[in-house]
């Protein structure tokens, strides 16, 4: 790494952050027609005020992760401002972008501090940066006013998240519950099960693996209006579509991973008198975890996509496909967000916990060793 | 491909052959039986099988089946018509590929600011990670819609899905690539006291490019699913997707599975194509041949 080698903890700061103080001789907004001068709102001059007193208190602060603690009392600030205002029905003008620009640029240099930060606070970095994206899509989508069925702001999503809870419930246990994890199980276990006895005979392996490596190449989630076809509309058609979906790349990893154990290891357990069977316990498949869970959780994501897709094939009426193709259909663009974060979080802890599992049953491995 | 392969390959490809006929027979024959007894009473087995093979709507069709329909569907019409097979292959590996030209450079600049700016591989790798947990193909149909209402039709809403499923392995792979340049060589680039635009282009860069054509495989895969869901809620005008909806609307399933087979060689064509670009360049290139 060049650049990094002198150890500057507190980089020098841009003085971007210093537009916002051009803001006071703009126009702030309207409200109900009439012009708001950024001077007769005192949430807006708060905001301001905020944000410069902690520019100027930053001198204060000893260290970079106590500068970016107080540098983020200001973007709060400006940001707070914003959404307040807007709350309060303004019609945003030049005076109010500034602001919010002042408090984008002190973001900036907050992440950069927290990014030269060592230890947990580090993990501040994308959470900070989450919940900016997500306030920016907040003030911008109702400053600019953009429609909602091009863009939702994220509180129209919370609200309907809210009202249509049941039914997103009745979607998740329908499509996850039911359908993802019965595939998935099925899916990874067949794979694993293929592997272990291609194992067995090499044959099977030499035969097996230019298919699987080709199947990487097909769409394979192509099959999912055949797999309707044959299994009907319940969750029997969805978990065969995952099962497809899943199987090679569990079965791929599973041969990669049986093959990682080295050669030396293999001579001490068979100067062991070690069986087959007591090696790959013993040995071989403790040395395949990292691969397995690589296929486990590659396929995690996959099971999702596999199911939700074939819902746009026919399911019964409930089901995260369903709502969403129904909704587009009916132009409920609130409700299709409020479903696809519903996705997005399942994915998401789905892959969390096998990335935690792994954590903890492969603690041993090399890769985890230096974090 | 060595010798040592061909025998098990060419005999896996056997047993999955004999596997689909046996499930030909195996769906098909409760049709065919039923066929067989509309026409009168006296039918062996030759005419059961006979019958279970030649279906016109077979829940499984078998491969000859489909060979001729996909002959048929070939060569029937102009290539231009849009009953024409190769006219859908064409108007989805369009779609597929202005995707995968959009991803290359949406995850190549992803993964040069990464590598050369701290605080975005801080504050934004996480979320580039997080991106991929999410099942994006959900959002397809709505980016479809929006984009529709916002007056783009056609290629471009496609291209989006499939640019979003490719530019992650892109990112990955670069910025793993552009990372892997040996310690040894960046420190001789800096007693040359070449700059950082200079180690970037003479050194990061080519060691990054194996790395980057991994991922251009996976990624142009990605490509053409990205493309097919995409043409799914579009309601069937065009397209390999548009024909796989139409066929599981109409139970032509012979159209399926001629959809599916084509789609497979697309996916395969443009991965030996990358693979065959790779060779060519990685090989010439500055840091190749080693």
């Amino acid at each position: 790494m060049i650049g990094v080698a002198s150890r500057q903890p507190r980089p020098a700061m841009a003085p971007g952050p210093l537009v916002a103080l051009l803001a006071p001789l703009l126009p702030l907004g309207g409200v109900a027609g009439h012009s708001v001068g950024f001077v007769d709102s005192p949430v807006a001059v708060a905001g301001l005020v905020l944000l410069v007193g902690t520019l100027l208190l930053r001198r204060l602060a000893v260290g970079a992760l106590s500068e970016a603690v107080i540098l983020s009392v200001g973007v709060a600030a400006g940001y707070g401002a914003t959404l307040r205002l807007l709350a309060d029905g303004l019609a945003p003008d030049a005076g109010l972008w500034l602001l919010l620009l002042g408090a984008t640029l002190l973001l900036g240099r907050v992440l950069r501090l927290l990014a030269e930060v060592s230890g947990p606070a580090r993990h501040a970095c994308p959470a900070l940066f989450g919940l900016a994206i997500l306030l920016l899509w907040e003030i911008l989508t109702r400053g600019l006013q953009v429609p909602a069925i091009l863009l939702p702001p994220p509180s129209a999503i919370a609200a309907a998240f809210a009202t249509n809870a049941a039914d997103l419930w009745d979607d998740f246990r329908q499509t996850v519950l039911i359908s993802v994890l019965r595939g998935y199980l099925l899916g990874c276990g067949a794979g694993f099960a293929v592997a272990i006895l291609a194992d067995r005979v090499p044959f099977l392996a030499r035969g097996l693996l230019p298919l699987g490596n080709l199947a990487s190449a097909i769409p394979v989630v192509g099959v999912a209006p055949i797999m309707v076809m044959w299994f009907g509309f319940d969750w029997q058609s969805k978990a065969a579509v995952i099962v497809v979906m899943t199987f090679f790349p569990m079965l791929i990893n599973t041969l990669a991973g049986l093959a990682s154990a080295e050669r030396i290891q293999l001579d001490l357990m068979r100067s062991y008198a070690a069986g087959y069977w007591r090696s790959l316990l013993l040995l071989r498949l403790p040395c395949a975890l990292p691969f397995l869970f690589n296929g486990l959780k590659i396929n995690s994501t996959l099971a999702l996509i596999g199911a939700i897709v074939a819902e746009f094939f026919g399911t019964p009426v409930v089901g995260m496909g369903f709502r969403i193709s129904t909704q587009v259909a009916r132009m409920n663009l609130d409700v299709v967000w409020a479903s696809i974060t519903v996705a997005a979080l399942t994915g998401s802890l789905l892959y969390g916990a096998l990335a935690l599992a792994e954590r903890r049953v492969t603690a041993w491995h090399p890769s985890f060793r230096k974090r | 491909m060595t010798t040592d392969r061909i025998l098990p390959v060419a005999a896996m490809s056997l047993a999955i052959l004999v596997l689909w006929y046996a499930g030909a027979l195996w769906l098909n024959g409760p049709q065919a039986v039923e066929a067989l007894n509309r026409l009168g009473d006296g039918w062996g087995t030759a005419d059961f099988v006979r019958q279970a093979f030649a279906m016109k709507r077979p829940i499984l069709p078998t491969p000859d089946q489909v060979a001729v329909e996909l002959f048929q569907s070939l060569t029937g019409t102009p290539v231009t018509h849009i009953r024409n097979l190769l006219y859908h292959t064409g108007v989805t590996a369009g779609s597929a590929l202005t995707g995968f030209a959009m991803g290359v450079v949406l995850g190549v600049v992803l993964a040069v600011g990464i590598v050369q700016v701290r605080t975005l591989e801080a504050s934004l790798l996480p979320w580039v990670i997080a991106s991929q947990t999410v099942p994006i193909l959900a959002i397809a149909p709505m980016i479809v819609v929006i984009l529709g209402n916002m007056g783009f039709t056609g290629l471009l809403p496609k291209a989006i899905i499939s640019m979003y499923l490719c530019f992650f392995p892109i990112t990955i792979g670069m910025v793993k690539g552009l990372r892997s340049a040996d310690p040894l060589a960046l420190d001789l680039m800096r007693t040359y006291s070449a700059g950082t635009g200079q180690t970037f282009r003479l050194l990061r860069l080519p060691s990054s490019l194996p790395f980057l054509f991994a991922s251009l495989k996976v990624a142009v895969a990605a490509s053409v699913v990205g493309a097919i869901v995409g043409e799914l809620p579009t309601g069937g005008q065009a397209g390999l997707g548009a024909r796989l909806l139409s066929g599981s609307y109409y139970g032509q399933t012979v159209q399926i599975w001629s959809a599916l087979v084509m789609a497979a060689l697309l996916g395969v064509a443009l991965v030996a194509a990358v693979g065959v670009a790779e060779r060519a360049l990685v090989r010439s290139g500055p840091g190749g041949g080693r």
